[in-house]
């Protein structure tokens, strides 16, 4: 068994399971995810992909509201910086998420709560090495502010 | 110019939901508790009807989802299985032969995000599949019939770039009968190609290579030329194109077109710095060395040394340029069959090159013997031997290279074709660079001999660097005119590596040629007869369907402030006489840049609407829809 999967366990014995959101472009990081599935990558099985056509979809309303709703981590994941589908608008994200993450910081969040990462079609590995190291900073971290935690 | 095609679903339908959950054999069954995640599907509000399937995707899979549309009057799909990058259009096809508007399916990935990567945690993989099905029911519930917007499509080609790729894109469109317009910044067609001496494979002449392709594209009722010209403004979108194209220093005249092709090639890199190009005389590049020998200006030369991958490869640029490899084998095997060919002419035609200083020495003789022993392995050969040698011994050519990219059918044989001539192959590596310096008024060559583990000197005549073909340091000014994505290297980005080479992520623009990677006269055939095909299919049926995924602008919202056309990299979106946002749909990507930017929430996607979204996050994190 691989560590990232134990570490999913240990998650679930300390009877907290986290609730994370991954926003992924369809271009590059909806791909990136399809590949780690297709590389049969294990990893903890705490997050839900929702599929956007571009990163710069992500509305900062979106991240407020589903923080709002208890999520206790939002992974933003898009194409690499110049090579967006819809030719910058990753640029776009990374100026909005360094905005939400100084944002959420004054809500009461911790701004690692709010990650964004750079996921290519053909990285598939990077997506599970994200989903892994992510959830187990929300692990570190423990339930969200609107989940009773700090 | 836009046509909506009528509309057959009633929107006021309160929805009835249909879920399908694929078990893809044992690749979901095995990992994920099916039959549970399809009568937990039955659970959620608006679903009339789920089931399970071994392999939705398979035709007994495919009636199941056409016949429960019938039977249970579903006015909403979902598949719960593998991804919607590979599988989508074929349950959208299905649905839509039922009757259904496509855009009321829903693809939930049970697969590759959940039975795939969570193989050893069937419980909690279990709880994944359900959620991500609440989640698909959450947004198919708020899905709306969309109608595809019908684009008419002007018949007219514009080709950027005349080169091998571009003239070829533009006989090629003209063959098929549509007026072309083919802009070419220089003076004369021929690109790249025209400059140099003679082709690897054929060995003809380049300059009669293309030459019968030059006269085509002249001679052509429906090409229209434009020498010394350059586009300046690009308006519009697929079908619609308005261009704005200026001879140099004159003034600018629109024409409308429906496709265009960019074939605008690319440049040599100059090493400035490496190697002591420009530091030392006869130290010249690949192209240089072209020019040389098409001028028949080649200085006398004793040995020469040609040093591969210089500046490519993870030194000043990542990629191989591809055919610097099959050149410079080219010009060694030139080297040693034509060099009598290449001489002679020098002194009549000017000095392009200095003359190689050791020709200046007394001990050429001497030195010619050493060179030609060490060339050979062998001492002491007498005159009656020389006699019979060809004319490769008469010059040393050594090609110092990192691996020798001989690929393909014809190349690995060129190859040996060289080695058969005694060109020597030298291998270095990155943490032993061959050194080119000048010690007593000769050119000497340092370099690591990989076997021997020694290092060595040799002197040389003349070095010939081969540098990787770079991306033209204004294809940026371009890629925002026609709002195509250029790569990290500079070259045009394709829609898809794969399965799209020649396409641009937005339609109606194609590309071929260097200006999208190092690429020989071969594959810039290729590209270029490829990138035309594809530009008159959308010309030869006259229109196009847009993807009904774009943005929409709420009139009682908008306060026109402009945000959203500052953001959108397509230029979809302007002000209307009433002073607010309107998108023009041919042009939006469906990107959705403009919907999160804009601070009044004015501006949503259709299809992938704010209230979707956050109707799938709600779903994600509560139990409920």
């Amino acid at each position: 068994m691989s560590s990232d999967v134990k570490g999913a366990h240990e998650a679930g014995e300390h009877g907290f399971e986290p609730k994370i959101i991954v926003f992924c472009c369809n271009w590059c990081s909806y791909a990136g995810a399809d590949l780690a599935g297709v590389s049969r990558l294990q990893m903890p099985p705490y997050f839900r992909v929702i599929r956007v056509m571009c990163s710069a979809r992500v509305d900062p309303e979106f991240v407020l509201r589903a923080f709002k709703k208890g999520a206790d981590g939002i992974l933003v994941a898009g194409c690499h910086p110049a090579d967006c589908h819809y030719i910058g608008g990753n640029y776009r994200t990374r100026r909005r998420i360094a905005l939400l993450k100084m944002l959420i910081q004054q809500f009461g969040y911790d701004p690692d709560r709010l990650r964004l990462e750079w996921i290519s079609a053909g990285e598939g590995e990077k997506f599970q090495k994200t989903i892994t190291e992510f959830t187990e900073t929300i692990n570190e971290l423990g339930p969200s502010p609107m989940r009773g935690g700090g | 110019m836009i046509h909506m095609a009528e509309t057959k679903v009633n929107e006021s339908e309160k929805p009835r939901i249909g879920v399908f959950v694929c078990s893809c054999g044992s690749n979901i069954g095995g990992f994920v508790d099916v039959p549970s995640v399809a009568d937990y599907a039955k659970t959620l509000p608006d679903v009339v009807y789920a089931t399970q399937n071994m392999y939705t995707c398979a035709e007994d899979g495919l009636s199941n989802i056409r016949e429960a549309i019938r039977k249970h009057n579903l006015n909403r799909v979902i598949v719960a299985s593998c991804t919607p990058r590979t599988h989508a259009p074929l349950f959208q096809a299905t649905c839509e032969s039922a009757g259904l508007n496509k855009y009321l399916f829903t693809f939930v990935n049970i697969r590759e995000h959940c039975s795939w990567v969570h193989m050893k945690e069937k419980d909690l993989a279990t709880k994944k599949s359900k959620d991500l099905i609440r989640m698909g029911v959450a947004r198919a519930r708020l899905l709306k019939p969309q109608e595809e917007a019908k684009v008419e499509v002007e018949p007219v080609g514009l080709v950027i770039g005349g080169g091998v790729s571009g003239m070829t894109a533009a006989a090629s469109l003209a063959d098929m009968g549509f007026p072309v317009h083919l802009v070419e910044r220089e003076g004369d067609l021929g690109g790249f190609v025209k400059i140099l001496n003679n082709l690897y494979v054929t060995e003809k002449s380049a300059a009669e290579t293309i030459k019968p392709l030059i006269e085509k594209v002249t001679a052509h009722k429906n090409i229209t030329l434009h020498l010394n010209s350059s586009v300046k403004s690009v308006e519009g979108f697929i079908g619609n194109y308005e261009v704005g194209i200026a001879p140099k220093g004159g003034e600018e005249k629109k024409y409308k077109v429906g496709t265009i092709v960019v074939a605008t090639g690319a440049l040599e890199f100059v090493p400035e710095g490496l190697y002591g190009y420009n530091q030392y005389p006869n130290v010249v590049t690949l192209t240089e060395f072209e020019i040389l020998c098409r001028k028949k200006t080649l200085p006398k030369l004793k040995s020469v040394a040609f040093i591969q991958c210089v500046g490519s490869r993870g030194q000043k640029m990542s990629y191989c340029s591809r055919i610097c490899c099959n050149v410079a084998i080219k010009n060694a095997i030139n080297i040693a069959d034509n060099y009598e060919d290449m001489l002679g002419v020098m002194e009549k035609q000017g000095t392009l090159v200095d003359k190689i200083p050791v020709e200046k020495k007394a001990t050429e003789e001497i030195l010619e013997r050493r060179r030609r022993r060490r060339g050979r392995g062998t001492e002491g050969e007498g005159d009656a031997e020389e006699v019979k040698l060809g004319p490769s011994e008469k010059i040393e050519v050594t090609v110092f290279n990192r691996d020798v990219m001989a690929y393909g059918v014809e190349h690995e044989l060129t190859y040996n074709k060289a080695r058969e001539k005694r060109v020597k192959f030298n291998r270095y590596t990155l943490d032993h660079l061959p050194k080119v310096f000048m010690e007593d008024n000769q050119l000497k060559v340092t370099y690591f001999h990989e076997t021997l583990k020694l290092e060595r000197t040799m002197p040389v005549d003349m070095v010939v660097l081969s540098t990787p073909l770079v991306a033209q340091p204004d294809a940026g000014d371009l890629s925002k005119m026609l709002k195509v994505p250029l790569g990290q290297e500079g070259f045009f980005l394709e829609a898809h590596v794969k399965l799209r080479p020649v396409d641009f992520a937005t339609d109606g623009i194609y590309v071929a040629g260097t200006c999208k990677g190092p690429a020989d006269i071969t594959e810039a055939v290729t590209q270029g007869a490829a990138a035309a095909s594809r530009a008159a299919t959308p010309m030869a049926k006259g229109y196009v369907q847009a993807e009904a995924l774009s943005s929409v602008v709420d009139e009682t919202k908008c306060t026109g402030c402009g945000t959203c056309i500052e953001v959108c990299p397509y230029g979809a979106l302007r002000k209307n006489e009433k002073g607010i946002a309107e998108v023009i749909v041919a042009a939006c990507k469906g990107c959705g840049c403009c919907g999160a930017t804009c601070p009044e929430g004015a501006i949503t996607m259709t299809n992938y609407t704010d209230a979707q979204l956050l109707a799938e996050a709600k779903a994600a994190l509560q139990e409920e829809v």
